[in-house]
């Protein structure tokens, strides 16, 4: 057994009994990266942090690391290295962690394939013709593929838990508010969230309990303790009250999208027969305003964008065009420049629904039904302990396959997204194969701040199957 | 006839020691850029966190203000390019903001006005630009500071109105100790909308929005220019184009800067980064009641508890420190009337001519007293007093002390001043002609001569009486009986 195949609490068990050495962890994974990585090019940099030697981490290359290059896979972020730590690189830091590499993603996190990268698309380590879903795809690579014990990504619309199903690990979108994200170059600020991505529950319940907690710093973060999570582990889920969306299932009205991909459905009906079999109650919910999460979705979320993404304009940091005769004329230059396609496609949107005589009609309008969604899941979560459902539509589509159709790319992020709009927390984690032998993962959703329950449900189901044992064939 | 119609923007810069969202100390000419850090150069990543005091410093004078503080409100942004603002978008408050609907009490000519305030919302500063030969920079020390805006209805009909609005605004918040009101050094700033319309109509007319200002006087010398310029559009038979306008302070005239059609679209939505916040009702109070007595309040007790003319109270009151020092004087000394005089004339003047405050000056309300006892005691003449304040601010030495070594202790000996009076009657025969013929002034100006002949130590009084009755008794013998 090579030492990059260990989970983290594996490998913490043979730190604490000095079988193995940090160093030893590293050079395992360093060799592994060697060998892999030019088929799947999940990083776009790889340096270790300087002066610590503790368990290795891989961060998506949006959240700042002081004095190393933090990019968001953007040309207009060339060479910029912040000053200052993230609020999570500074605890992982504090916890003895090792930050060795920094991984690719869509650029600015726009995107649901890690193709919109302005250094090159990452690669699905289980068949590298196939995207890793984005944005994160970087860091799911790299752990499915045994590149990295374990990552950090961030989530706006699906970003963790859609790469995580699509390369058959476990990825956690916390709880708005459970993690800080000062440091974290924001997207849609009032969505965007850091999360772990692990092997399996166990890791993911460890390193989500590194992270969260208030900051300070951030005052969207909320101020409540952070739970021993492994408490949850290794409980049963008899009697657990599991709420299917039927909307989830069915064919989706808008004739752009097919639904749930069949092979994904016969998948997650033995997913849930498994959890009936493993005592769960389950029964069929609704969520009404589901059809309208994508198109709200991306109203409020490109609005956000458009004004976060407004100060990447050459003055202070970042390439800044040259020759420009005027101000103007630099900033639309160094924009022009900078940014990649999908970037501009959100800047102009959001601008557009922000826009003198729009604000009502797309802006406004979007945060009333934001709400309704978010009613949709408090409403359920009165009768329900959690909701269970795909993670995403379908298994990993083929490089190239939606680059050029911006709505079936979109499309593919339709289950996750509610669940950033209501604020709450979800975990993906992988349930089976579609028949070409790609992952498929299974979306546990529950109320605001009970991330432990996603644990006890996840982690009775892990250990009840074996999906999470299986590695891609590389 | 046309009617003027002024609305006012002020931006109140907020006495806070660090910024509005970050811990950067806030520090009037600091190095460029050494008063800066990710959140307020608005790096990658940077979030951006309320300083609590802030929100106390607006609440304070948005009740001062009279507005009813809003018990939900919260932050908005604001978007627009330009380098001096590092996020390019300001977070402002849009559509909820801290307070609404107040009013400030103005005085026009004896005549007491209300202008309301429409609201009262805070939001960050930008930084500064500096411009070079063939670059620009940019110094972000004041990019993230706090400023509270109050914008009022349009409800000022002259420019002598708004510079009274301003004035009394101004008095308030230097009471309230929330700003430093120097409009040199950007601490209080104003901008303008003025429009005309033909008397006796109601809409209001299109307006310019005037900006650049950097005085009270400069506003309302803009704001007559601004009246004279449209005055002449609207009677050529033109329209007043709805405009930016700058006010240039060499050629006394506005320049437009852009126009509605240029008018930038600021795509407001609600800042992300700061959840809205909940006021309580006893927040509200605690802070109502913590308020200081403001300028209105202390002028009417000066006049009925010291008795002064409501001009030496307006004087008074016009800044705080003047009237608490007046305030220690008169507890010291109960001749009210002469402590106003001393404080509103020689203090005063010496003030403005060591362009200081009375808070910089360090004089103690005793020395004045002690000062002013003098002259009661008809110890030092008025002239000489004046001539000791000077030399007690330049020495911080007492007024005895200062009495005695330049040797100014009036003389009231009338053996001494008998010998003056002599001296001067020889000296001015026309003068004590005049005055024996019936010119009264005649003997102000013998009076003056000794006083200036006596270095300022005679005795004022003394010497006018006995001039009188010295030059009646040489006179007398002739004019016995003719009163």
């Amino acid at each position: 057994m090579k030492l990059w195949e260990l989970t983290a609490h594996e490998l913490l068990k043979k730190l604490a009994h000095q079988e193995i050495s940090q160093e030893e962890i590293l050079s395992s994974l360093s060799k592994r990266i060697e060998e892999v990585e030019p088929k799947i090019k999940a990083f776009v940099r790889i340096e270790k942090s300087k002066g610590f030697n503790g368990l290795p981490i891989a961060i998506k290359d949006n959240i700042c690391i002081q004095g190393q290059p933090t990019t968001c896979a953007s040309r207009i972020l060339e060479d910029f290295k912040p000053p200052y730590d993230a609020t999570v690189i500074r605890k992982l830091k504090d916890a003895g962690f090792t930050i060795y590499g920094t991984t690719n993603m869509d650029e600015f996190a726009f995107g649901s394939s890690c193709e919109n990268s302005c250094y090159y698309p990452t690669r699905n380590p289980w068949n590298p013709e196939y995207v890793p879903g984005g944005s994160s795809g970087g860091s799911a690579a790299s752990v499915a593929s045994g590149e990295a014990i374990w990552a950090l990504g961030s989530d706006t619309g699906g970003s963790i838990r859609q790469p995580a199903s699509f390369c058959g690990i476990t990825g956690l979108k916390p709880t708005y508010g459970r993690v800080s994200r000062y440091g974290l170059i924001a997207f849609a600020s009032s969505l965007d969230q850091i999360g772990p991505f692990a092997r399996d529950v166990e890791d993911c319940c460890l390193l989500l309990k590194v992270i969260a907690g208030h900051d300070q710093y951030d005052s969207t973060s909320a101020n409540l303790p952070v739970p021993d999570y492994r408490q949850s582990l290794g409980k049963d889920i008899k009697g657990i009250r599991i709420g299917i969306p039927k909307e989830y299932f069915s064919l989706v009205k808008d004739s752009r999208f097919e639904g749930i991909d069949k092979e994904v459905k016969i998948v997650m009906e033995e997913a849930i027969a498994q959890l009936k079999r493993l005592g769960a109650n389950v029964q069929e919910v609704s969520l009404p305003h589901t059809e309208y999460a994508v198109s709200v979705y991306y109203i409020l979320a490109t609005a956000e964008a458009s004004s976060n993404l407004a100060r990447f304009d050459g003055v202070q940091y970042g390439p800044r065009a040259r020759g420009a005769a005027n101000l103007i004329e630099m900033y639309k230059r160094t924009r022009q420049a900078g940014f990649g396609h999908e970037a501009k496609r959100r800047i102009m949107l959001g601008t557009y629904v922000l826009s003198h005589g729009y604000y009502e009609a797309y802006y406004l309008r979007a945060l009333k039904v934001r709400t309704l969604i978010a009613n949709d899941f408090a409403g359920i979560f009165k009768d329900f302990d959690c909701i269970v459902g795909p993670t995403s539509p379908t298994a990993a589509f083929r490089l190239g396959e939606k680059i050029q159709d911006p709505l079936a790319m979109y499309l593919s992020d339709i289950y996750t997204i509610s669940v950033n709009l209501a604020g709450i927390p979800a975990i993906s984690i992988p349930c089976g194969f579609n028949k070409a032998g790609l992952p498929v993962g299974l979306q546990i959703i529950t109320k605001s701040f009970d991330e432990e329950m996603l644990f006890r449900v996840a982690h009775c189901y892990e250990q009840a199957t074996l999906w999470h044992k299986m590695r891609p064939p590389i | 006839m046309y009617e003027t119609v002024i609305g006012l923007e002020v931006h109140a810069q907020l006495k806070t020691k660090t910024k509005a969202f970050c811990g950067c100390l806030i520090e009037f000419a600091a190095p460029a850029n050494s008063r800066s850090c990710p959140v307020c150069l608005g790096f990658p990543g940077s979030l951006p966190v309320l300083n609590e005091k802030v929100l106390g410093l607006g609440m304070r004078t948005a009740l001062a203000l009279n507005c009813t503080v809003q018990k939900f409100t919260k932050f908005d942004r604001k978007n627009y390019f330009y380098p001096d603002l590092p996020k390019n978008y300001q977070i402002s408050q849009y559509d909820l903001p801290l307070a609404l609907g107040g009013f400030l009490e103005i005085e026009v000519q004896q005549v007491k006005k209300r202008i309301a305030i429409r609201r009262v919302h805070l939001e960050e500063d930008a930084g500064k630009l500096i411009h070079e030969e063939d670059a620009s920079l940019v110094d972000y020390n004041r990019a993230g500071v706090p400023l509270l805006e109050i914008v009022s209805e349009p409800e000022i009909y002259s420019p002598l109105e708004a510079y009274e609005y301003l004035t009394a605004l101004k008095a308030i918040l230097r009471y309230l100790e929330v700003c430093d009101c120097d409009m040199e050094k950007g601490s209080l700033r104003c901008d303008a909308n003025i429009s005309l319309r033909k008397q006796g109509t109601k809409t209001l007319g299109t307006k310019a929005e005037l900006k650049n200002m950097n005085s009270f006087k400069a506003v309302r010398d803009a704001l007559s220019y601004e009246i004279k310029r449209q005055k002449e559009v609207l009677e050529a038979g033109d329209a007043v184009l709805q405009q930016t306008r700058l006010w240039d302070a060499l050629t006394f005239k506005t320049y437009p800067m852009r126009s509605k059609e240029e008018a930038m679209d600021y795509r407001y939505f609600p800042e992300p980064d700061l959840p809205p916040f909940v006021l309580s009702g006893k927040e509200i109070t605690t802070i109502q009641e913590g308020l200081p007595e403001l300028p209105s309040a202390l002028k009417q007790r000066l006049i009925s508890q010291y008795e002064l003319s409501s001009y030496d109270a307006a004087v008074l009151t016009n800044e705080k420190a003047l009237a608490n020092f007046f305030e220690a004087c008169a507890g010291l000394y109960p001749k009210a009337k002469a402590i106003c005089n001393w404080i509103i004339g020689p203090l005063n003047y010496e003030l403005n001519s060591r362009n200081t405050s009375i808070a910089a000056l360090n004089l103690q309300p005793e020395s004045l007293v002690s000062l002013i006892k003098l002259i009661e005691g008809q110890r030092v003449s008025n002239l000489a007093a004046k001539d000791i304040l000077t030399q007690m601010l330049n020495t911080g030495k007492s007024a005895d002390e200062l009495m005695k070594e330049n040797d100014l202790a009036q003389v009231s000996d009338t053996q001494v001043l008998d010998e003056l009076i002599g001296k001067i009657i020889a000296d001015n025969p026309k003068s004590v002609g005049s005055y024996n013929s019936g010119k009264a002034n005649a003997l102000m100006f013998l009076v003056g001569q000794a006083m200036r002949l006596s270095k300022g130590k005679a005795n004022p009084k003394l010497v006018q009486e006995m001039l009188k009755k010295k030059i009646e008794h040489i006179f007398g013998s002739f004019k016995e009986g003719n009163p």
